[in-house]
This record gives C-alpha cells, structure tokens and sequence, in this order.
C-alpha cells in the first residue's frame, strides 16, 4: 500500500476529481480522499496516465477545496469482505456498516466488479418459483436464477408487491434454510426503506438478509458501485455458500441518474436523453450477474424495480433495461387507480423463461397455452372495451359484449387479489379457465380441443356469464 | 517493445513505434490483447478485447506482428467461442467458471486426429489455384469438411500426404508459391476477419431459405445468399425468430453470433440443439451448428469483433461449396460498441451520438452475404440475419433506417401483436421482401403454381381487414357491409390459423412449405364459399357462428408436416359445412369449386 499522501488535486466537480503528476496509477484502484477538515471519502481511479489520472468520488465533491484535498491510493481495487456473518447484516454502498455493529472481519475478499460468467459453464434456469401471485405465476412466471423487473411508477406499489413475493415465494421445505435475501436500496426514502425491514422481520427471513442501503439523501455516486457490492455478496452466497438468493434491486432509475450524472461531468457522448452510451452495457454488467451455474446448488434470481419516468416504457432506462432483462412485470396507474391490486397490466408484461419453466413436469400440462389463451383472449376484449368507449356498449355484438364482460372478470378476480392472498398454482389455473368458460370454444384457438373437453366449463357456463 | 501511457475503459493508448493498424497487440502484465485502431507519430492507439481494470500507465506493450484472425480448419461445429474466437469451454478448464483475463488458448484442438483422404486428382507437379480442394475430413456424421488451399496461396504441388489420420499442426501438402519458396499447408489456416474471403464470381440469390415458419417463407420470403433484418422493440421474439431459423433452416452450417445479448439465450441453444434433430439430415442440430457468443456483459471490444468473426468463419464454410446462415443478434450492439469506441477517441457524433461511418460500416459487414462461385469453382452461399434492437421500438433510429436500406427482406416485429401473444410478431404492414418474384418460381415449381397468387390473395385480406377495423373502430361494426364482416372474419382466420405459429409447439414449430401452402389454401377456401353464400343472400351471422371456424384455427396445431395428405382431406369437411347452406340458398352462377388439392413435389431431405 502507498502510505503517501498526495495533494496534487487540479480539480474537483461533478463527483470527479483530477489530479496531476501520479504516475502509474491503476485503473479501478480504489483511492481515500481528505479534506480540510479531516473527513474522509472514499474514491475509484476510472482513468489514468502519468500526467493525469481521474477519480470519482463516491461521496460527491461538494465542498472540496482542491488547495486542500489529500489523496491516498490503496493500490488495491474495490473490495468487500466475505462470510456468513454477513447475513442479517446492513451496509452501505461500498461495504461498510450501516447498522452500527462493528465492521465484518473474513479473510476471504473479492473485487466487487466481478467478472463475466462464462456462458459454457451456466444452467438454463428452469426451476418454477411459486409466488402466489395469479399474474405472476399464471402468466408471468418466475423461474430460479432469472432477472424480472419491475417497471413501476412513482406512487405505485411495487414495494409491496416485492414484499409479497418475498414473503410467498417459498421454497421446499428442506431447503427453506437455504434461502437468502440480498437487499439493494438505491435512493429510496426511508420510509420505503423501514417497509421493507418490517416486512422482511414478519416473513421471518431478517436473519438471512443482507442490506445495502443508500437512501435518497445519501450521496448519489455511491449508488454506481452499491449494485456491486451487493452482487458480490449474492455470488458469494449462491455460489460459495449453496443459498437461492433473491436479490432486489430498488430503484435502478436512480443507478441510472447517477451514471448520467458522471457521465456528464466527464463530458461523455451522450446518447439518448443524456443518458451515455454505455449505459446498456453497464446495466447488463449488473443484471447479468444473476443466473445458474453449472454444478453448483445455489442460484440469484433478480428482480429490481425499475420506476419509469413520466410512466414512459419507451424512456432509456426501462426500455434498455426490457433488452437486458428476461421479460418484465409492468404496473399500471389505470389499473391502480381502480383499486386493482397488483395492478399488473397484462399486455406488456412478460416472462421469457416461462416456457421452460412450466407445463407437463413443473406446473400443469395445459398452463403454457391457457396462459396464451389468456392474453388473446384479453388482448381481444381490449380492443372490444375501445370500441365500446367509441360507440356504446348497447352497439356491440353478442360475442364482443361477451368478450368485455370476459375482461371485467379478468381484471376483478384474476388480477386483482389480497396482499395477504397466497394462491397456489393449481388455483390459478382454474380460476383461469372458470374465466375463460365466459367465452365460447370457438373463440378459444390457442388451446386443443382436448383442454376444452377436460376443462370448458360448457356451454352452460358460456350462457350463464352476464 | 513499448509502454502504456493513458487508460480510459476499453480505449488504451500507448507508445510503440512502427505498429500498424489492425496490429494486435499485448498489453502489460495481464497480457491483454487488443488491435491498433488509429495512430499518431509513435503513439498508438489501442482497443482491448478485455477489461482493462488494474492496468497502469508504464506497463509494457508488445506488438504481435498479425491483426485479428480466426483458425479455420476441423473441430469448428458444436463449438461455442467468444466474440474473438477463443473457446468458452477451454477457458473453463483454464480459468473455472468466471472468465479470467489474459488467457490465450487456441481456437481449435490441437490434440486431436482427424482422418484426412486427399483428392484423388491431385498429382504432385500440379499447378494448384487458390481454394483448390486438396481433401477431406468427416468432421462429424453431418459434414464433411473440404480442407482448401488457403485464398493467399498459390502455386506448383509438391507433395501431397496419403490418406491417414493427422493433427492440426502436421504438414498434409507443401506448394511451391511465387516466389519458388516451399509452403507447409495443414488442416487449418488462418485469416483475418476484416478483409473478405476472395471468390470467384458473385452470383444472384438462388432458392429460398426455407425456415418452417409461414409468415417468413410464405409471406416475406428470403432467398439463400440474401441479407434479411428482423428489427422490433424488446421482448417481441428477434431472438426466437432467429433461433427458430437455426434450427430448421435447409443450409449446411448455422453460425450463430450472439452479439451483446443475454447468457441464457446461448445456453438454451447450447441445451436444446443437440437433442434436435436436422429436419433434412436427420442428425443432431448441434452438428452443423456453431456459436460465437460475447454477451451484454462481456467486454465491448470483443462485441465489435464477434461479428467479423462470426461471417468469416460462415466464408470459410462457404468456400468448402456450402449454404451458410449466419444470425446476428443483435447488430444494434455491435453498433453501440462501435459507438462506446468512437465516443472515448472523441470522434464527432453525427446522429444518436454514432459516428458518421456507421452506415458504411453497417453496408460492408452485410455485403460479405452472397451466393458465390467459389474459387474450387463450387456454389456456396452466405444468408445474413441480423436482429436490430431499436431504442424504445423507434423504427426511425441509425441503425433501423440504415439497415433497412441494405437489406432485401425485412420482418418488422410488432409490438401489438407480441402484446397479443400473436407469435411470429411479424407485422404485414411494415414487413417486405425483395424476394417475392423469385421465391415464386420455386414455389410453383416445386410446391404449388398458386402459391404466388394465394400468397396475394390472403396478404390483400389482411391489408382490407386493417383498414375495415379502423373503420369499425371509428363508426362501428354496424357500418360494414356483410362482406366486409366476412373480410374480417377471414383475416381473422388468416392471423389465427396461418400467421401465429408457436416455437413451443411440437406439431407446428416446424412448418414443411407443404403443409405451409395447404393451409392457407384451406382457410382461402373457407373465405372464397363464405363470400360466395353471402352474394347469395346468406346472412353473414350464420357464417360466423360456424364450429368449422374454430376447427380451421386448429388445424395448424393438429396436423404435423408429416401428415398433409390428412390436412388436404379438411376441404371435405368444408364442403360438408357449407353444403346445407347451398342446398338453402341455391349454388348461383360460378361457384367457387374447391381447387385442385395442391400439387408439390417438394421431397423433404432435398437439398442441392
Ligand atoms: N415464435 C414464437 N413462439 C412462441 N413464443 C414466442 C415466439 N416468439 C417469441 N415468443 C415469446 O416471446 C418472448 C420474447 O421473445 P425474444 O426473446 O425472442 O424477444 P426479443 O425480441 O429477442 O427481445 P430482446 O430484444 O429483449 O432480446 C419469448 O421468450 C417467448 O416467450
Ligand atoms: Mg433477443
């Protein structure tokens, strides 16, 4: 370690700071900032020569004088300590505790960037995970080791949604112990941030989570490397220590904002909405981080909340998120106002690894193409609703009023259900096709005639629906 | 020998005089290799292929002497590589699961025997041209591998080995060259991925490329040789098109270049192909099938590379006579890397922040497609894919609109459709084919002489159909004509029964051009009597509470391309369906009188 302390700071703005005559300086070391009074930051080398090397300060340079700003290079990059004993834990972006308790001790360290996993060596995720939620499981569903966000908006309840699917989503009894949680808040409010704590203490899971926290007050910079960390954890937890790790990521529109902000001040090209080019390949840095492994027992599955601005799917950051990510469940403020929880709106939402993860040896055989049913059916009354709001409902045909009553149902009893409502598959799917016997089996072509005689409710059922 | 002076991400620059552009390069005590992309005075600079973290200025630099080349030889099928030809299942052995930085291991076995029999007219003596196939090795059970004489050599044959098995790097012929120096020819060569393969002649695109999906070869067609985008916004199925291609397109090899694109997607490949079978040659998938992978989160650099690397090896193959598909999903990362590249040598953006060569880029890497005569004198053909991934499913950003004046065949992935679970999303607004009148001379040769004027018929539905519920969506359905209701029950039909095609089926993932035709013929069959009865006076209502209806929508799902003869035999349940209606409302003038059950010759396993 360089014990010397350099004072050669040309600069300092926009979280970076430039400092002169440092030579052989390597990239990604991890740097200890003074400043006048003694207070310390933390920093990380992201560009260097001899003449001039650039750090970005994760604590912001606000108030830093560069006459009066020491740097201290640790000739190491950025770390965190690994071990059990991290369970249960809260830290802050770079490692550090958050909780008061004293910091972990473990001889095991690793840098926190990662590296890429090789593609030869990972599993196809294709391990059902049961959440209980019928928008999830029945149309959606999640499988061990896939990355499915959340696109949200302010004021929607993504949060409550991720608790109960923390809360829900068990595992097999024997290997409850073996579930874990890794916890990333990225400038949420506190209040946010306590919801989670509680809901974490009454689904029993507190001792097996472990918490990265920086809150919308804290420095923005430290959310660059707080999703690191974590991640680094989470691999060490899944696949040194055999855990299913659940790691959410909340919110990544504000990893985001601070990358731009970064980006900005280094004068990068910008790209779309200020947003640097870059920012798909440093998004998919993160998510691609969870996964299976090739003979190993654990696996990360990630579901990070990403919240949309101005509600726009289009903006970079869902939409670069969407390329990256195995599908995504999209919230929906229409269907919130209603009163519709969760409000999850069917049409955009997807799961790509669902089809592997369901039918004949995971769920049931029929669910893959009532779950395509479903959505063609919706898709259908859709179309059929717009056309009511244009010319009345009284002008529509007998099939098409069918068609809206179907979507009215759907929205009330499939989608909708209670915070507390633990629905089990098999549930689901036949409140699917209690819904779908609303409609007449000539307008159902994306099941066989075989799901239609076992499980059509009949043409009784057909003409009792309203 | 030189020194590292500035790092900044991927973007190295160093001193060390007398490189050349496009020399690779080996930087510092990692040895991290990267390729010369500009230099000045004795400065160069230097893109590298791996993360640059903990490199420091002063560290040194070596140059290698050779730019960015593949091996080409035996062992290529079933592998996977990543974006600059290593092997991701040596690298495991080498580095364990996560890849480590600095490793160099051979593209190809070295190890390995494989039983080489030389041609048969070749006689030491001989004035061998380049591309002169000098043997064969059956690299596996599917293919048989032509070892050639590498395109830059040339020359009098000195000797030429016996038939026997032979490593990689043992001598199988030597060439007097030019300049009367003697070359040792092996079973590979090497050549590097930015300059194309020489060829004989170029010619025009021949017969289809027949992928089993309707709405591409029906529809859209595209032609083997030819260049083809498959754009749409995240998650409406670019990757499973493209997959779905590579497992049931009738060509020799598949390169799959998975460009900036997630880690599950090429172990789904790497997972499902071998346990599929070639629905030509019976065999494995993952025989003829070959992956370069460099995924969203490996480095950007190598994502630059990966797809030089992927069409140079589909040339080689090519040159060996075959009919080479590549797909490159997704070509929008390959442009955004070329982008990061640009942006960190402070190049001047011109659009979306891409440099201003990025069309021409984008042209060149898509002319290495093509039909050729190939130096040995043989036809191969390389068919480019690639998927375009526009930033929030705007179809007018760079690359969309770049690419789309480059290609012949376009399948525009539509967002409504995907949201409908309508798959393939393919739109048949904004879709085309440049392809069309060449596609239907094979059809009609060896399918059916209808199929172009079906193929019209059924498109021109649909095109009536969307304007007619733009005008229901404006007045109401109230406002149609029976025979427009009936127009839209048909596309209806059509979209249904025809169009939508599940991957995830096993009766229909699959689609032989067959049972493609004779199935549009049918529900076109369905359409012509219904329409036919309404001028009769038949209310449109009675048509649509129809069960044959939904039983048409069905027929996709229940009969395999093995079983057309069975599917043909449906027209007899139409005629059973409409019959009564006949006897009621009387047969009229001309009536449609179901055609001639379809032709076709098309053998399955044909393949010149
Ligand atoms: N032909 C098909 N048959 C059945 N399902 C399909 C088909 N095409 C797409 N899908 C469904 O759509 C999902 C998304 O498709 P895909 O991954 O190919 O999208 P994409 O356009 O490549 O998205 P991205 O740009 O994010 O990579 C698939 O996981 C699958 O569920
Ligand atoms: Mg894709």
């Amino acid at each position: 370690m360089r014990e010397k302390e350099y004072r050669s700071v040309s600069a300092a703005r926009g979280g970076l700071l430039f400092m002169r005559g440092v030579p052989g300086v390597a990239l990604g070391d991890r740097v200890q900032v003074r400043d006048q009074r003694n207070r310390r930051r933390d920093g990380q080398v992201i560009r260097t020569s001899h003449e001039v090397v650039l750090i970005q300060v994760f604590e912001g340079t606000e108030g830093l004088d560069p006459e009066r700003t020491w740097v201290r290079f640790l000739d190491r990059p950025f770390e965190v300590m690994l071990s059990p004993a991290l369970l249960g834990r809260i830290f802050n972006g770079i490692g550090q505790p958050r909780d008061g308790r004293p910091p972990v001790i473990a001889a095991l360290q690793r840098n926190v960037s990662g590296a890429p996993v090789n593609p030869a060596v990972r599993a196809y995720p294709r391990e059902f995970i049961q959440t209980g939620i019928s928008t999830i499981d029945g149309l959606n569903s999640l499988v061990r080791g896939q990355k499915l966000p959340i696109f949200s908006g302010s004021g929607l309840p993504h949060n409550r949604l991720i608790a109960q699917i923390v809360r829900q989503a068990k595992l097999p009894a024997e290997e409850q112990s073996r579930f874990a949680v890794v916890f990333a808040a990225l400038g949420i409010s506190h209040d946010d941030a306590r919801f989670f704590r509680e809901s974490f203490e009454t689904s029993g899971v507190l001792q097996n989570v472990v918490m990265f926290i920086n809150l919308a007050d804290d420095p923005p910079i430290e959310r660059l490397i707080l999703p690191r960390t974590a991640l680094t954890v989470a691999e060490y937890l899944a696949f040194d220590l055999d855990h299913h790790v659940l790691v959410v990521l909340s919110d990544m529109t504000h990893y985001a904002e601070a990358l731009r902000e970064v980006a900005t001040a280094k004068g990068d090209v910008p790209a779309r909405k200020g947003y640097p080019g870059y920012l798909y390949s440093d998004l998919a840095e993160i998510y691609e981080r969870a996964g299976r492994i090739k003979g190993r027992r654990g696996s990360i599955t990630m579901v990070p909340v990403v919240s949309m601005p101005s509600d726009d799917i289009t903006h970079p950051i869902p939409d670069l998120t969407g390329y990256i990510t195995e599908g995504q469940i999209v919230l929906s403020r229409e269907l919130h106002n209603q009163g519709i929880y969760p409000p999850v709106t069917i049409p955009p939402s997807l799961s790509r690894l669902m089809k592997d993860g369901i039918g004949k040896d995971y769920t049931r055989e029929d669910h893959p193409r009532v779950a395509s049913q479903l959505y063609a059916s919706y898709a259908r009354a859709l179309d059929v609703r717009n056309l009511a709001s244009i010319i009345g409902a009284e002008e529509l045909t007998e099939h098409d009023r069918r068609s809206l009553a179907f979507a009215e149902a759907f929205e009330q009893r499939f989608v909708n259900q209670g915070e507390e409502e633990d629905r089990a598959i098999l549930e689901t799917l036949s409140l699917a096709w209690e819904l779908l016997s609303r409609l007449p089996p000539e307008a159902l072509s994306r099941v066989t005639e075989a799901d239609l005689a076992r499980f059509h409710r009949g043409p009784s059922a057909v003409d009792e629906a309203p | 020998m030189g020194e590292t002076l500035d790092i900044n991400g991927p973007i190295v620059t160093v001193r060390l005089p007398g490189v050349m552009n496009g020399e690779q390069v080996r930087i510092g005590a990692l040895g991290l290799v990267g390729e010369v992309i500009g230099r000045e005075g004795d400065r160069a600079i230097v893109q590298v292929y791996e993360s640059t973290e903990s490199l420091r200025p002063g560290e040194k630099v070596e140059a290698l002497g050779h730019p960015l080349t593949v091996e080409l030889g035996p062992g290529l099928l079933g592998q996977i590589f990543d974006g600059v030809q290593r092997p991701l299942r040596g690298l495991v052995e080498q580095g364990g699961d996560y890849i480590a930085r600095g490793l160099s291991l051979p593209p190809l076995d070295r190890d390995k025997a494989w039983r080489f029999v030389p041609s048969s007219d070749l006689t030491p003596g001989m004035t061998l041209a380049a591309g002169t196939v000098l043997g064969t090795v059956q690299e596996n059970p599917t293919l048989s591998h032509h070892i050639l004489v590498p395109p830059d050599v040339e020359g009098e044959l000195i000797d030429l080995v016996g038939a026997g098995d032979y490593t990689l790097e043992q001598m199988i012929a030597r060439v007097r060259d030019r300049t009367g120096m003697p070359r040792e020819l092996r079973l590979y060569h090497r050549w590097p991925v930015r300059v194309p393969r020489p060829y004989r002649r170029r010619d025009p695109a021949g017969e289809p490329l027949l992928t089993g999906q309707r709405v591409l070869d029906t529809f859209f067609p595209l032609l083997k040789g030819g260049k083809a985008a498959v754009p749409g916004p995240f998650g409406v199925g670019k990757t499973m098109v493209q997959q779905q291609i590579a497992r049931w397109s009738n060509v020799h090899v598949v390169i799959y270049v998975g460009c900036g694109e997630r880690g599950n997607e090429l172990v789904d490949i790497l997972e499902t192909f071998p346990k599929l079978t070639d629905p030509y040659s019976g065999r494995s998938l993952m025989e003829r099938t070959l992956l370069v992978a460099n995924t969203s989160n490996m480095p950007v650099v190598a994502r630059e590379a990966s797809i030089y690397v992927g069409v140079t090896l589909a040339e080689y193959f090519r040159d060996q006579g075959y009919d080479v598909v590549v797909v490159a999903d997704s070509t929008s990362r390959w442009a955004e890397a070329l982008r990061e590249v640009a942006g960190r040598l402070g190049q001047m953006p011109v659009e979306e922040g891409y440099p201003a060569y990025l069309a021409s880029r984008l042209a060149a890497f898509y002319e290495r497609a093509g039909r050729v005569e190939t130096l040995a004198g043989t036809t191969g053909s390389i068919t480019l894919i690639g998927a375009v991934s526009p930033p929030g499913g705007d179809f007018s950003e760079p690359v969309t609109s770049h690419t789309k004046d480059i290609i012949q065949t376009f399948w525009a992935l539509s967002k409504e459709l995907a949201d409908a679970r309508h798959y393939p999303a393919v739109g048949w607004a904004d879709s085309f084919s440049a392809y069309v009148g060449a596609a239907a001379s094979w059809w009609a040769e060896h399918v059916d002489p209808a199929w172009a004027e079906r193929r019209a018929a059924a498109l021109g539905l649909l095109t009536e159909a969307d304007e007619l519920a733009h005008i229901v969506n404006l007045v109401g359905p109230e406002a149609l004509s029976p025979e427009q209701r009936w127009v839209l029950e048909s596309a209806s039909l059509i979209r249904e029964g025809v169009l939508q095609q599940s991957a995830l089926d096993p009766v229909d993932s699959f689609s032989s051009p067959e049972k493609q035709f004779v199935l549009l013929d049918l529900i076109l069959e369905i359409h012509d009597q219904g329409r036919k009865l309404i001028t009769l006076g038949l209310p449109v209502q009675q048509l649509l509470g129809l069960p044959l209806l939904g039983r048409a929508q069905r027929l996709k799902g229940t009969y395999g391309s093995d079983q057309v003869p069975s599917l043909r035999d449906f027209v007899q349940e139409i005629r059973a369906a409409f019959e009564p209606f006949y006897r009621d409302y009387g047969r009229g003038e001309g009536e449609p009188t179901p055609r001639a059950a379809p032709g076709g010759s098309f053998r399955r396993g044909k393949r010149e």
